[in-house]
């Protein structure tokens, strides 16, 4: 059985539950009181579950893994037998792994502002933007040409792959850490091509299309 | 530096600046921080424990109430503090979901709370569904001894109306204002027939354009996790969020054909008018807004 510890205005738990259920995967899910509880930096959290206090983690059986991105990695490696999510091939992968890097970047800025503007922590709202508009605008270039050709998606594939899931929540949240997405139209229609895929599911701030 | 508005609807009142436990730990030498009216704020617990709330050096008439901390910023002598006596009530449980920050009008914060029309477009499968889109008729009164705005008789079809709702109910609600930015809603509890469960809502305004929202839960529920209870009230204001950000103006126009009204909205409409006879001037939209 596959466990998510959980919260759920996290983009980076979002994630993992969008690739869960586009893999048809059930699990359950173990909310956690990030706020206000903090239940994250809790003593018996940090001593179980993960050192490093952050969210989300994944338990498979016996199998605890914790980091958004490295968690994609294990479900699109151990589920997807198709291989659309995290295709085998070298050029491929370099890729994917280097928009895992950048989703990272997008956590240190969007979800850091979006944290201090919703949860009122502490966050450097200059050192923010600029890492975001800087990581959104490498996002943008690289989106418009890809668009231009029929490999549309991050990593130049034709088909979304753990590139897209995780740089996607933090991009399409953007506007709560009041960041202005007018200025990159390529991560725009990336942004509804991603949110018009088949199964897609929604998170709060991130519209189902459907609706 | 003063707070950034005169106006004796907010500061002849008691405004919540956060939930009480924010000052655990915080001494005078180490204050808790916090804004409200575009002012800073300085809190601590005194060696007794008491909670004080300190703006440009001067203490604030402060209260500990419902597990929230209440500052009055007027000049005269504080009024009493709303009765909420379900929060006293034996058999029910105490959760505080935090405050989460919103950029708009307190005013748009609390009207978004009392509408049910918008339940079945975007709280879908939880606080409503589609087709079940009809807001029943209802009454509103203001109540002559507290002042207070009644929403009364509202009842609506929720696939899920609560974390441990087992399946759709016809939920009977009530609403309440007992300030222009403090609402409570009771609810059919799920798990205690005939009771209704309480939800408080306790707006802390920033400033006329951005709030925190704070959200009490006074409910029968004894199988719950805290955060599974929190969890679920945080899906259901996330979802209002990008729709509050998103309103135009952002702060709450109170005359004119801004804004058309209907028949299912009536609480909001009585709310509007209530706001209009107090002279309410903060978080409202006029022509000289900038």
């Amino acid at each position: 059985m596959i466990r998510l510890y959980d919260y759920e205005l996290s983009g980076n738990c979002y994630k993992l539950r969008l690739l869960l259920h586009w893999l048809g995967l059930s699990y359950e899910r173990i909310p956690v009181d990030f706020h206000p509880g903090r239940e994250h930096r809790s003593a018996r959290f940090l001593q179980h579950i993960n050192p490093l206090g952050q969210l989300p983690v994944l338990a498979d059986g016996d199998f605890l893994l914790r980091d958004a991105q490295a968690c994609l990695v294990y479900l699109a490696s151990r589920y997807d037998p198709g291989q659309q999510w995290y295709p085998d091939d070298a050029r491929t992968r370099g890729r994917i792994t280097l928009w895992l890097a950048t989703a990272d970047d997008l956590t240190r800025s969007v979800a850091a502002a979006r944290q201090h503007y919703s949860f009122a922590m502490d966050a450097d709202i200059a050192r923010c933007d600029a890492l975001a508009h800087a990581t959104l605008r490498l996002m943008d270039d690289t989106l418009a040409e890809q668009q231009a050709s029929t490999r549309q998606w991050l990593a130049g594939t034709k088909l979304p792959s753990i590139a897209d899931i995780a740089c996607f929540p933090y991009a399409a949240l953007a506007s709560e850490a009041r960041i202005d997405l007018r200025r990159y139209p390529a991560l725009q229609r990336w942004i509804h091509a991603m949110r018009h895929q088949s199964g897609f599911i929604a998170m709060p701030g991130i519209l189902d299309p459907a609706l | 530096m003063p707070f950034c508005t005169e106006d004796p609807n907010v500061r002849n009142d008691w405004l919540t600046i956060g939930a009480a436990r924010a000052l655990d730990g915080h001494t005078p030498k180490r204050p808790w921080h916090t804004r409200l009216l575009d002012n800073s704020l300085m809190a601590w617990r005194d060696t007794g424990g008491k909670a004080s709330v300190q703006a440009d050096g001067v203490r604030l008439p402060t209260l500990e109430r419902y597990g929230y901390l209440w500052v009055w910023t007027g000049d005269g002598p504080p009024r009493p503090m709303f009765e909420l006596p379900e929060f006293a009530e034996p058999g029910r449980r105490i959760v505080d979901c935090g405050g989460i920050g919103v950029a708009t009008s307190g005013l748009r914060v609390i009207e978004n709370f009392l509408d049910m029309g918008h339940f079945p477009y975007i709280h879908t499968g939880t606080l409503g569904r589609v087709p079940h889109t009809e807001v029943a008729p209802y009454r509103t009164h203001v109540d002559a001894t507290t002042g207070e705005i009644w929403a009364l008789d509202c009842h609506f079809f929720q696939p899920q109306a609560s974390a441990s709702a087992a399946g759709g109910i016809d939920a009977q609600y009530r609403y309440r204002v007992m300030q222009p930015f403090t609402a409570a809603l009771y609810k059919s509890s799920p798990n205690r027939p005939g009771a209704q469960d309480v939800i408080g809502l306790f707006v802390q305004p920033l400033d006329d354009e951005h709030v925190i929202a704070h959200v009490l839960l006074v409910y029968y529920e004894d199988q719950l996790s805290d955060a599974s209870m929190i969890a679920f009230q945080h899906m259901i204001f996330g979802q209002d969020k990008p729709i509050l950000e998103s309103q135009r103006p952002r702060r709450l126009p109170l005359s004119g054909p801004l804004e058309a009204h209907m028949r299912c909205d009536l609480a909001s409409t009585t709310y509007r008018r209530w706001l209009r006879q107090r002279g309410m001037r903060f978080g409202v939209h006029t022509e000289e807004t900038p």
